[in-house]
């Protein structure tokens, strides 16, 4: 067949609202071919997965393309009957969603669902449906399939489950597929292995395929051609070396540049701190600047659960989530805890704060004591004070039907930091200091966007004048831009408040910016640790090795910014 | 498995407690010599048989006796009836059984396909009108209604009977007043009046879950992945709607037991809340502990059977995963 596969023609999607309509995607033009993948980059807001649900027909209610056409070879869907879009749903494009897990569901095995999604497509019996999605499923590279397939979602893992989910979006043998963030729930090391099947599949069967991602590394690793979107409008197009290696548009060059990078730490990190205001020297006051030596440190470790599946007689099973030989952070020191997930990070940072207790092992504070022995309210009062902790998620992490400025005082009032009339003051302050208009305690959590709601969790954390923060994962659930603004922030704090931090994170890249010692962590062990500069460096296991060379990189494209020859291999 | 297990232990503990409660009622309210001794029965006498009736004995002697009887079916003897209280009870428990029955089959088949209709069609006509008569079916009192029906079909159109249960049919080896039509013309008014409130709950109660399952990402993935409507509601949505449905549905339809009393005193049938209405009265304490039981033991049942269903269709928990 001559002419492109998908033509996107001027394309403008409308949200009506009450207070006006809302234009999600304006002017935009776009083209796919066979056996092509197509990048759409942006952050969130950008569209970018808005105008993959109207190729599919499926924009969110009340969303509506109101002008532009979308055309599957030379077919315009717009004009389409819904009952004529519905069929082409599955048989012509097919689609793959962010989060596995959730894509599936869960109360049907996979077998069930492949089969049913061939039958229904496929129009043959049921039998050979079975017979066909056991193919499938081996076709997408899982193992042992015949036994897989009586298994439920719930049984996979999520590099698994994301396979699954590509062979049901691929039963009706669909000309296009759109990948909506088909990686970003994924760990590194299986993000890899996705890409690489999504990349074979497309040059096999000569399918087209639309990836849309916020992941810079993702594209440079995957697509042929990409376009670049801000606030719905194209920002920039070409093929994916020339637009990440040499951006023309200056929001590209700012994307690229946001991207932490793994092959060295930034020296924008570690800018000398500006001034050292007022809120400053009161959050100081919390600090006993000339102690040295260990802040924390602990006896060997261990987390176990008890496993749901063990018998109701018998002994139970344990599942062992953390057993590490012990650990100590310095003061001042941040310490990066990386891993996949289910590694046991999240879990070892609970039980360093307090927040679970260890099966056996016991941790020490040079300031508290040991940390079973904090029994008095008045010692845990103060414990708490000094611990705080930045979740992951700033969206569940503050309370809704809080105004931020009840959020911030809250904390001050019960620890008796400061009196009554002080407190709208160092509100306003604290605010201000991590980068908010101090007027901005007057609203409400849900008026923020996620990086200024995790500010606002930030200078909640601070305003207790902690020594000890736990940072989980923090910046992993913003857009690159405002990570960079994040990580900055609390470099600055760490370097201005002397702050000490246990920094979890899965993203080597972002570890690598802000840690001065870097521990590995895999299957509930700590395979590495040693020196920042030296894990990535010169890293000691095969593990951290694997990880690293996994990981989606983006310094190709850095050392392509100025001059355009191949991408320099990593 | 060990799921079932584990719930089954936790339901003998809880039908354990409620007995304490029976008991405690026997041990608190009023005196049982004095109930059934005569004014002229000296203190000497009065003493014997309180010791020949074990009163003396230490209470968790007493509380055991009382818990091994009551699993042999032996509630002691009504005061107010002087008979055996499990023979009143197996007496009057048919009629109850088959009324709450009756307007438990009538819930669940029109509130099931109504709830799945209002939530995909939520904007449609009929389900607005849908919900509006859920308003008034969950608000509406139903010793009002009852009056009300009898009105209508009793005293005006001459329809159906007002009260009392009809002839008993046996079918199987069954015997209802459910297998002859004089018996379902009677108790259609009391299962309908018993079974609207029901009815509006769990209508809304479908339908609030399938407006939040129709917005999962599964949904849109199945959607996505071509399937036709019928499949993605009647299949997907419908069985993920019914996993937190299912706990709700049980006890709303065991807690019909207990709004049985008022329609059974409006429609005068012969079950057990007009016992219950009598007992209370006359402070027939057995039979009280009795009724109490009873209807703990309901609860508790109708919460294990919910935990079975539960376990047939989550395979989540059939694995012990999340």
């Amino acid at each position: 067949m001559t002419g492109p596969l998908l033509e996107i023609e001027g394309l403008r999607i409308t949200f009506p609202h009450r207070f006006g309509d809302f234009t999600a995607v304006q002017d935009f033009d776009m083209r796919v071919e066979r056996g092509e993948i197509v990048g759409l980059i942006g952050e969130s807001g950008a569209g970018k997965s808005t105008i993959g649900n109207a190729v599919m027909g499926l924009l969110a209610q009340p969303g509506r393309v109101s002008e532009g056409r979308i055309a599957l070879d030379g077919q315009d869907l717009t004009r389409l009957a819904p009952g004529a879009l519905a069929r082409l749903r599955g048989r012509r494009i097919g689609m793959i969603f962010q989060d596995p897990m959730t894509s599936l569901n869960p109360l049907l095995t996979i077998g069930d669902q492949l089969s049913e999604s061939i039958a229904v497509l496929q129009a043959v019996p049921a039998t050979q449906a079975r017979r066909m999605a056991v193919e499938r499923l081996a076709g997408v590279g899982i193992p042992e399939p015949e036994m897989r397939m009586r298994q439920y979602p719930h049984e996979f893992s999520g590099g698994m489950r994301q396979r699954v989910v590509i062979a049901l979006a691929l039963a009706g043998d669909p000309d296009l597929l759109i990948a909506d963030e088909p990686t970003t729930a994924l760990d590194v090391s299986v993000q890899k292995q996705v890409l690489d099947l999504i990349r074979a599949i497309c040059v096999d069967r000569s399918l087209g395929v639309i990836l849309v991602t916020h992941d810079m590394g993702v594209i440079a690793e995957t697509a042929d051609r990409v376009y670049v979107l801000r606030h719905g409008k194209r920002v920039e197009t070409g093929p994916t070396p020339a637009v990440l290696g040499r951006p023309k548009a200056d929001y590209t060059r700012q994307l690229i540049g946001a991207i932490p990078r793994m092959d060295k730490r930034e020296t924008r990190f570690s800018d000398p701190v500006r001034r050292v205001g007022e809120i400053d020297r009161w959050l100081l006051q919390g600090q006993s600047s000339e102690a040295t030596g260990d802040y924390l440190s602990t006896t060997p470790l261990t987390m176990d659960f008890a496993n749901p599946r063990s018998g109701f007689w018998g002994r139970r099973s344990v599942f062992r989530a953390v057993d590490v030989s012990g650990l100590s952070i310095r003061r001042g020191e941040v310490l990066g805890l990386v891993g996949e997930s289910g590694s046991g990070k999240s879990t070892l940072g609970r039980i360093l704060i307090g927040l679970q207790k260890p099966s056996t092992g016991s941790i020490t504070y040079a300031d508290h004591g040991a940390l079973a022995a904090i029994r008095s309210a008045p010692a845990r009062k103060a414990f708490r004070r000094d611990v705080q902790v930045v979740f992951q998620d700033p969206y569940s992490a503050l309370n809704g039907r809080m105004r931020v400025d009840r959020i911030l005082a809250e904390p001050i009032r019960y620890h008796g930091l400061a009196s009554g009339k002080e407190v709208g003051r160092l509100i306003g302050a604290l605010l201000e200091r991590v980068g908010l208009p101090p007027e901005s305690g007057r609203k409400y959590p849900h008026q923020f966007s996620g990086g200024q709601r995790q500010r606002i969790c930030i200078a909640r954390a601070l305003s207790l004048r902690p020594r000890f923060l736990l940072c989980d994962e923090p910046t992993s659930a913003l857009d690159v831009s405002i990570q960079a603004d994040m990580l900055a922030l609390l470099m600055e704090l760490k370097r201005s408040l002397g702050l000490t931090m246990l920094f979890v994170s899965h993203d080597l890249a972002v570890v690598r910016q802000v840690s001065d010692r870097v521990a590995v962590m895999r299957q509930g062990r700590i395979v590495e640790s040693q020196a920042a500069e030296m894990v990535f460096e010169a890293p000691q296991t095969d593990y951290t090795r694997m990880l690293l060379e996994t990981a989606p990189r983006v310094e190709g494209l850095h050392a392509l910014e100025g001059t355009l020859t191949e991408r320099t291999p990593v | 498995m060990y799921f079932l297990v584990t719930r089954l232990v936790q339901a003998s503990i809880v039908m354990l407690g409620v007995a304490l409660v029976g008991f405690l009622v026997f041990q608190f309210i009023g005196d049982p010599v004095l109930a059934l001794v005569g004014q002229e029965t000296t203190i000497e006498d009065r003493e014997a048989l309180r010791e020949r009736l074990g009163l003396n004995d230490p209470l968790l002697v007493q509380y055991a006796r009382f818990v091994g009887n009551a699993l042999q079916g032996d509630f002691g003897i009504s005061y107010s009836f002087n008979r055996d209280v499990s023979e009143m009870i197996a007496e009057r428990l048919p009629a109850t059984i088959e009324l709450v029955l009756l307007s438990g089959v009538l819930a669940l088949a029109l509130a099931i396909p109504a709830g799945i209709y209002t939530g995909i069609r939520r904007k449609g006509g009929l389900a607005q009108t849908i919900m509006a008569l859920s308003v008034i079916g969950v608000s509406i009192p139903s010793f009002l209604l009852g009056i009300l029906l009898i009105l209508v079909f009793s005293v005006w159109l001459n329809w159906l009977p007002s009260f009392g249960r009809g002839d008993v049919g046996t079918f199987l080896g069954i015997r209802s007043s459910l297998f002859t039509l004089d018996g379902l013309s009677h108790a259609l008014m009391p299962a309908a009046v018993l079974c609207l409130f029901q009815l509006g709950v769990i209508l809304r109660l479908i339908r609030a879950e399938m407006l939040e399952v129709l917005r999962t990402d599964y949904i849109r993935f199945a959607w996505a992945r071509g399937l036709p409507g019928r499949r993605v509601y009647m299949h997907h949505a419908l069985k993920n709607t019914l996993v937190p449905v299912v706990t709700a549905i049980g006890l709303q339809l065991s807690s019909l037991f207990a709004f049985s009393i008022i329609t059974e005193k409006v429609f005068q049938w012969p079950g057990m809340g007009s016992l219950l209405l009598h007992a209370i009265g006359q402070s027939d304490i057995p039979l009280l502990a009795a009724y109490l039981i009873f209807v703990g033991l309901v609860f508790t049942l109708s919460n294990l059977v919910v935990d079975a269903i539960y376990v047939a269709i989550d395979p989540r928990i059939r694995h012990g995963g999340r």
